[in-house]
C-alpha cells in the first residue's frame, strides 16, 4: 500500500462527503435547540428532504431546484412540528418522534415512482464540491449570529428564559417558529445531500439514522458550531478510516472498527466538554419547554 | 369455508386501523377489502420497502408473477417493512386471521414467527424463505446464491487489471461467509494471482455507508466490486469511478450502464407459482427446497459492456459445470490457516455449508466472530 497524495486527497474527499449531511442537520438542530425547543424529528425531516431534493432535480434538471424543494420540504415538516408544539402546546419529544415516523413514512410514499432512478454525478472540484464549503462556511455564520448579532442573542434569549424574553416582548413563538423552519431547511439540505451528492439515486430510510447522530452531535459538542463541525468530520474521519483499516487487513475485528467512529466522538467530545460549569452555560435552560404566554 | 360480507362501517374502520398499522409497521395493500369467494388469498410479508431494487423487490416480482399467472382466481396482499421480532409475528398472525389461505414469509428472521402463528393455524400453509425450521404446514425454500458468486467470481477473476477484487459484506453469517469463499474459489480457478479485500459494513442497507465503503476499496486498489448489502450505492459509485461491480438480488443495470458485469438475479416466481398451484388444487406438502442455477430460481444478469468474449466464454463454462451438478465447493479445499477441509474430489455437505464459519485458505483478512 503506496499513500500517495492522490490518495491522501481521495481520503479527505472522501471524509468530507460523510460529513457533510451531518454539518448540515447538527448546526440546524443548534439553532433550534438554542432557541428552547427540541426537536427529535431530524431524522424524518432529512428523509423527507431527501426525497423532495431527489424528484426536484429528477423532474427539472436543475440541483439548485433540488436542493430548494429540499430545504422547503425540510422547512414544512418543521413548520408542521412548530404548530403542534409551539401553537398546540403538545409535547416535543412525542411530537418530535412522530415526525421521524411520519417523515419516514411519507417519503416512502411520495418516492415510489422514483426507486430505480438517479440523478448523473455532482460535479466536484479536486473531489470537493460546494456543498462541503457550503456547510463550512454556514457555521461560521452560525456563530456569528448567535453570538454577534442582535437577532442571535433575542434567540438565545429566548432559549434560556422564554417568560423573561416575553416580559421584554420579545414574540417568543414567533422567533421559535422561524428557527424550527431554519432547523426544518438544514435538515432537508443534509437529506438532499444524500440523495444528490453522495449516493445520486433515491431508496427509502436512506437516511439510516444520521438524523439521530447529527441530534447527538448537537449535544456532546455542547452546543457551539465549531465543535458540532469537529465532531461531525471526526465521526465522518473515523468511518472512512476504519473501512479502509479493513481494507487494508488490519487484524481487529469489524465489529469493534464499526463500533469505533460512535465511541471516539463522544469521548472526545466529552473531554472536550467535561467542564461543567460551561455545559451548564451553554446548555439552553428553557429546553424543551413549553412556552405559554401569561393572561 | 363462510364468506361474510363486512358493513360499510366495519371496513373503515378496519381501513383506519390498516392506515395506523401502516404508520407504525409499514405500508400494507390490500387487493380487495372485501373477501371475494372462491379466491385463493395469498399474502406475502417482506422485511424491506419493495422500492429497494434488491432483495424484496424480487420477492414482489414473484407476487406480481403469481398474479399474473392465476388471474383473478388468486388474491394478493402484502406487507413491506416488517421488522424482524414480535411485530413480525403480529402481521403474519393478522394475515392467518383474515383469511389467507398460503403466506410468504421472505426472511431469516420471521422463522420463528412463522412456526408459532403456524402452529395456530393448522389450516393455513405457510412458506419460509431462507429458514431451516420446517412443520406440517410450514415448508422452507432457499437459493443457492453462493452459485451464481461463484460464476461472478470466475468473470472478476478475468476482467480484474489489478489482481484486486473489493467485497463489501454485511454480518459475518454462513450465507455471507459461503457467499465471499464461492466469489473468491470462482476468481482463483481462472486468476491464481487474485486478492480479496473484503469490508464489513455491520448493515444491511445503508446506502451512504455502502458507498463509503465502495470508496476505500476503489483507492485501494481494487477495480472489481461484490457486495452483499442491499442497495445499489456501490455499483453507482463504481459507474462513476469507471471501474466495475456485480449487481447483489437484482439488475442493478439502471444504476451502473457500464459498470455492472453481471447481477446474480433470485428469480422467485419457479417457486412462488407451483406452491400456489399446490395450494389451490389441494396437494400441498410441506419440504425443505434448497437450489440455485440449475432451477431457473438463480439466474445471470446479461454481461456488461466490460464483459470480454474470454471472460464470459469462462463464467458461461462455469454456469454450465454447476447446472451440470459440480459443487463450488470441492476439494481439494483447505481453510485460511491452511489446515484441509475437503479432500480432494469431495463435496462439502449442505449441513456443513449452512454453517460455513471460515474463510478459505488465501482470502486475507480476518473473519469477525
Amino acid at each position: 500500500m503506496i499513500i500517495s497524495p492522490d490518495f491522501l486527497l481521495a481520503l479527505i474527499a472522501g471524509i468530507a462527503v460523510a460529513a457533510t449531511p451531518l454539518v448540515f442537520a447538527a448546526l440546524g438542530e443548534l439553532v433550534v435547540e438554542k432557541a428552547g425547543v427540541l426537536n427529535l424529528g431530524v431524522e424524518g425531516m432529512m428523509v423527507v428532504g431527501a426525497i423532495a431534493g431527489f424528484a426536484g432535480a429528477f423532474q427539472t434538471g436543475s440541483y439548485t431546484v433540488g436542493f430548494c424543494a429540499a430545504m422547503a420540504a425540510g422547512a414544512l415538516a418543521a413548520l408542521l412540528f412548530g404548530v403542534l408544539t409551539q401553537i398546540l402546546k403538545s409535547n416535543q419529544v412525542a411530537a418530535g418522534l412522530a415526525l421521524t415516523i411520519f417523515g419516514l413514512g411519507i417519503s416512502a410514499l411520495a418516492g415510489q415512482g422514483y426507486s430505480g432512478k438517479s440523478t448523473g454525478t455532482f460535479p466536484r472540484f479536486a473531489g470537493i464540491d460546494v456543498l462541503v464549503v457550503l456547510a463550512g462556511v454556514l457555521a461560521i455564520a452560525i456563530h456569528v449570529f448567535l453570538y454577534s448579532a442582535r437577532a442571535g442573542l433575542v434567540l438565545r434569549a429566548v432559549g434560556e428564559n422564554h417568560d423573561a424574553a416575553h416580559n421584554i416582548g420579545y414574540p417568543v413563538v414567533r422567533v421559535r417558529m422561524l428557527a424550527l423552519m431554519f432547523g426544518g431547511a438544514m435538515a432537508g439540505l443534509g437529506g438532499a445531500y444524500l440523495s444528490l451528492v453522495q449516493t445520486p439515486f433515491w431508496a427509502e430510510r436512506m437516511t439510516a439514522g444520521r438524523g439521530w447522530i447529527a441530534l447527538a452531535l448537537v449535544v456532546f459538542a455542547t452546543w457551539r458550531p465549531g465543535r458540532v463541525v469537529a465532531g461531525a468530520y471526526l465521526f465522518g474521519g473515523i468511518s472512512i478510516l476504519q473501512l479502509h483499516a479493513q481494507g487494508m487487513g488490519l487484524k481487529v475485528d469489524a465489529q469493534a472498527l464499526s463500533m469505533l467512529p460512535y465511541l471516539a466522538t463522544i469521548v472526545v467530545l466529552v473531554l472536550m466538554s467535561r467542564d461543567t460549569g460551561q455545559y451548564k452555560q451553554q446548555a439552553p435552560a428553557s429546553l424543551g419547554q413549553s412556552f405559554k404566554a401569561p393572561r | 369455508m363462510t364468506h361474510s360480507y363486512e358493513p360499510a362501517r366495519r371496513i373503515v374502520l378496519r381501513a383506519a386501523a390498516t392506515a395506523i398499522l401502516g404508520l407504525t409497521l409499514g405500508t400494507m395493500t390490500t387487493a380487495n377489502a372485501v373477501m371475494a369467494q372462491g379466491k385463493t388469498k395469498v399474502g406475502f410479508v417482506y422485511v424491506g420497502p419493495i422500492g429497494d431494487h434488491g432483495w424484496s423487490y424480487q420477492h414482489h416480482q414473484g407476487l406480481e408473477a403469481v398474479k399474473k399467472e392465476f388471474g383473478d382466481k388468486v388474491e394478493t396482499t402484502f406487507v413491506e417493512n416488517v421488522p424482524e421480532g414480535p411485530d413480525a409475528e403480529r402481521v403474519i398472525e393478522q394475515l392467518a386471521q383474515n383469511g389467507h389461505n398460503i403466506i410468504f414469509t421472505t426472511s431469516f428472521g420471521f422463522m420463528n414467527p412463522t412456526i408459532k402463528v403456524a402452529a395456530r393455524y393448522p389450516n393455513v400453509k405457510f412458506e419460509h424463505i431462507s429458514g431451516f425450521k420446517q412443520a406440517d404446514n410450514v415448508a422452507t425454500a432457499n437459493i443457492r446464491y453462493y452459485e451464481g458468486r461463484y460464476v461472478a467470481g470466475v468473470l472478476a477473476g478475468k476482467l480484474s487489471k489489478s489482481n484486486t477484487v473489493g467485497y463489501i459484506a454485511s454480518f459475518p453469517i454462513p450465507e455471507v461467509v459461503m457467499g465471499i469463499n464461492a466469489a473468491y474459489l470462482g476468481a482463483k480457478s481462472v486468476n491464481p494471482n487474485i486478492k480479496f479485500k473484503v469490508v464489513w459494513v455491520s448493515t444491511w442497507f445503508d446506502p451512504g455507508k455502502e458507498s463509503d465503503a465502495a470508496k476505500a476499496l476503489i483507492d485501494q486498489g481494487a477495480d472489481v466490486l461484490f457486495q452483499h448489502t442491499d442497495s445499489p450505492a456501490a455499483m453507482k459509485l463504481a459507474e462513476e469511478r469507471g471501474v466495475m461491480a456485480v449487481g447483489q438480488a437484482s439488475n442493478m443495470q439502471a444504476f451502473g450502464k457500464t459498470a455492472q458485469i453481471t447481477a446474480i438475479v433470485n428469480n422467485w416466481a419457479p417457486y412462488y407459482i407451483p406452491r400456489v398451484k399446490a395450494a389451490m388444487d389441494g396437494s400441498w406438502k410441506t419440504g425443505d427446497v434448497w437450489t440455485g442455477i440449475k432451477s431457473g430460481m438463480l439466474s445471470m444478469a446479461s454481461y456488461g459492456p466490460k464483459v470480454t468474449p474470454d471472460a464470459a466464454k469462462a463464467a458461461d463454462e462455469a454456469k454450465a459445470k454447476i447446472e451440470g451438478g459440480y459443487h463450488v465447493f470441492t476439494g481439494p479445499l483447505a481453510k485460511q490457516d491452511g489446515s484441509e477441509f475437503l479432500k480432494a474430489g469431495a463435496a462439502i455437505s449442505d449441513k456443513d455449508l449452512s454453517g460455513m464459519n471460515f474463510y478459505v485458505h488465501g482470502i486475507d483478512g480476518t473473519l469477525p466472530k
